[in-house]
């Protein structure tokens, strides 16, 4: 949803990071307004997940030059927690899975790490365990998932539903889902999808980071950008994902390769 | 998490570490026949257990330092030690008639330990012995104990009240001679907790010793001797802290269970004795022995122990499983930081019919630690049917931490059926970031992690003690990963 004059939720600017010493981000421009979808998109090692690792500040990652304006202040300096209860979310491409903490422990925890970082009250056990199951419908998950331990033996699918579960609690105000689409079935996708349009209001945004315009058919982009050797190299409408899937990513190459020549 | 803040939640000090200033009689450093003839003087006793102490000295005079475990130690002057340290008592009192007469300095001593003696402040439904250097200084809801058949009070005490009970049971399932510390310890042990539950009695609280070493040369040598008559059952809880002091100090206790028919005994223990600092610098030498027999048909005696201090532990709270259907369970925390040492498991003998064990080991190692499970399971001849699960799981936090497992298996009955599980696992960096995007912050997320890697033994811990024991663990931990 396009709107003039909304708030910029996340300006990046001239972005550069490097892992272990190579560099991964060359220069990254990016800007997100409430009411927005975005998908990145990419081939592999395009720089699309380190992108999203960067902005909820993997300790991996080293920030070497540009900045990171969430909701007007730079949010480089602030630790990955910090970030995360100002209400910028990054849904795993890979959950990980926690033997030994439940599920709904975990939910909870998270959920009060957030209600006191508002300076609200936390909510007593009973009272999460009625507003959770509430949005276990979102998608579409059974309650005896609470039980189990975080993550531990669930299917593909179920993780990734977990996620949008952490989501639909947390209601971030910037979503960024890695690769949520990978490894799901057609109809685990639909419930996902299902659930990231429901969560998505004229107040909040989300960026989508996927390989393929799969997901895309369900949740519809506002804008769709590519990224390859670390930079955004071309933006458009939904539109453009659908020239990606009919002619895949080489012409956009050559177009950059002819630009590049020329200039 | 930045440097500086790392650097601090290290640094959370040992809040056990006072000392408390009361005069003491300490008798000279060193080891003789004449400093055991003092100590069984000092006691006032029967001539049967100077001559356990003089057999057992004897004995480990011919015996040598066991080399086998997997920690590493600069040897030990036993000449060094101070064998015996007492609170000085009003001369003319030969006996504490009650409470109000213990000197007030070491009532407050365990009331800032957590441990309130008093009448108007004592733990509701538990009872408890406190131990502090060398002697028991008192022991509460003794009388309501007494109203049971249920005698609870120090060994010393028993001694002079029960000598038949001590001299049947004492040494009868840790021989004077069974090893080194053993030996030792028999020759010169001090004080410790004698617990008696006679038949068919159910103890009606838990039962609990609380130790304290307060003098910085003195060695603590307790011996704990727990007996369960015929289908009577106990629950016991031992904890325990030191101050905080730069050079070592040796704890060499000996801990025996007796269960007879149909008896069960749970030991619990929560050691957080002084650990030693970042550098490795003080700390206690925890080398103890510690075994149950299960002597009667359907006996069970089941250990649970966190360990998180002690620069050494050196410990295998064993079950010697005589009674056909006998049960021995081990649930074991071990946790280890800085440069502390642990190498702790358990042995299971199976030696009547259809006698079963368990073992679940849960070893976590931080900073430069190493943690090792060592562990014997021994089926005998006559062990018809008998069964052992173990699980041995290992948790690293940080890269330069080390976890050992030497699981030993004998089987000589090919009934038997030995079941052996072990893990290793890590704290990544991946993991707490993780919950750190999910707003949980490092600290949080370490005490989650290790409640849920300890769920199994916390488990089995007497309620009041098993949240005691997961904040300890998460203080312990602080700032191991930056």
């Amino acid at each position: 949803m396009i709107k003039e004059n909304s708030e910029v939720i996340l300006s990046v600017r001239n972005l550069h990071a490097t892992v272990e010493g190579t560099p991964i981000l060359k220069g990254m421009n990016f800007e997100v307004k409430a009411g927005e979808i975005h998908a990145i998109m990419g081939r592999n090692g395009s720089g699309k997940s380190t992108f999203s690792k960067v902005l909820a500040g993997h300790p991996d990652y080293e920030v070497t030059d540009g900045e990171i304006i969430y909701h007007g202040e730079n949010i480089l300096d602030l630790e990955p927690d910090e970030r995360a209860l100002k209400g910028l979310f990054l849904a795993f491409q890979y959950p990980l899975e926690i033997p030994g903490v439940s599920n709904l422990d975990f939910l909870r925890v998270a959920y009060n790490s957030k209600r006191k970082a508002q300076g609200k009250e936390e909510l007593d056990a009973f009272d999460f365990e009625d507003l959770v199951e509430e949005k276990l419908n979102i998608v579409k998950m059974e309650a005896s998932f609470l039980e189990r331990s975080l993550n531990e033996g669930f299917s593909g699918g179920e993780k990734k539903r977990n996620e949008i579960l952490q989501m639909a609690l947390l209601e971030p105000s910037l979503a960024i889902l890695d690769e949520t689409d990978s490894g799901l079935d057609i109809d685990a996708l639909k419930i996902v999808a299902q659930g990231v349009n429901q969560l998505a209001t004229p107040e909040n945004a989300t960026v989508m980071i996927t390989h393929y315009q799969r997901l895309l058919n369900y949740v519809e982009p506002d804008y769709v950008h590519v990224m390859q050797g670390g930079q955004i190299i071309k933006s458009g409408g939904k539109e453009l994902a659908l020239e990606l899937e009919s002619r895949g990513y080489e012409f956009l190459e050559e177009q950059a390769i002819a630009s590049e020549v020329t200039a | 998490m930045t440097a500086t803040s790392v650097k601090t939640l290290v640094n959370q000090p040992y809040k056990y570490g006072f000392i408390t200033d009361i005069e003491a009689d300490t008798i000279p450093r060193g080891l003789s026949e004449d400093v055991i003839r003092l100590i069984s003087a000092k006691k006032n006793e029967p001539d049967f257990m100077l001559e356990f102490r003089l057999k057992a000295y004897r004995q480990w005079l011919k015996m040598t330092e066991p080399d086998w475990a997997h920690v590493g130690y600069p040897p030990i002057d036993f000449q060094n030690i101070i064998y015996y340290s007492a609170p000085k008592k009003d001369e003319n009192k030969e006996k504490l008639n009650s409470l109000d007469e213990v000197d007030p300095t070491l009532l407050e001593t365990f009331e800032k330990l957590g441990i309130p003696l008093s009448e108007q402040k004592r733990l509701g439904n538990v009872a408890v012995d406190a131990i502090f250097d060398s002697v028991s200084v008192a022991t509460t809801f003794k009388e309501k104990l007494a109203e049971e058949g249920v005698i609870f009070c120090s060994i010393s005490e028993a001694i002079q009240e029960h000598p038949e009970l001590v001299k049947k049971y004492l040494g009868s399932v840790v021989p004077p001679g069974d090893n080194f510390f053993a030996a030792l310890n028999s020759a010169v042990f001090s004080d410790g907790s004698f617990v008696y539950i006679p038949k068919g009695v159910t103890c009606p609280m838990e039962l609990s010793t609380y130790f304290r070493m307060n003098n910085g040369e003195t060695g603590q040598f307790e011996r704990t001797l727990i007996v369960a008559e015929e289908r009577a059952s106990v629950s016991y809880l031992e904890g325990c802290t030191a101050p905080m002091y730069d050079t070592n100090q040796l704890h060499a206790a000996i801990v025996e269970l007796v269960a007879l028919d149909d008896a069960d005994i749970k030991y619990s223990t929560v050691q957080n004795w002084f650990a030693g600092d970042e550098e490795g610098k003080g700390g206690i030498y925890n080398f103890v022995t510690k075994r149950g027999l299960c002597k009667g048909k359907n006996a069970k005696i089941s250990w649970t122990q966190v360990e998180t201090g002690s620069a050494i532990t050196w410990k295998y709270p064993s079950c010697v499983l005589v009674g056909d259907n006998s049960v021995g369970e081990f649930y074991s925390i071990a946790l280890t930081n800085n440069k502390q040492q642990a190498d702790t498991g358990t042995k299971m003998v199976h030696i009547g019919k259809n006698t079963r064990s368990t073992i679940i080991s849960k070893g976590i190692s931080a900073g430069k630690s190493s943690n090792s499970y060592r562990g014997l399971v021994k089926v005998g001849p006559k062990a018809q049917g008998a069964r052992n699960y173990s699980q041995c799981d290992s948790m690293l936090i940080g890269d330069t931490a080390e976890a050992n497992t030497f699981p030993y298996i004998q089987v000589e009955n090919n009934t038997g059926n030995v079941e052996h599980e072990a893990s290793t696992s890590k704290i990544g960096e991946d993991q707490l970031f993780y919950f750190a995007q999910r707003g949980i912050n490092t600290e949080d997320a370490i005490s989650m992690l290790i409640s849920g890697f300890c769920k199994e033994v916390y488990n089995q811990l007497p309620m009041e003690f098993a949240a005691e024991a997961d904040k300890l663990m998460s203080l312990k931990l602080e700032g191991t990963v930056g």
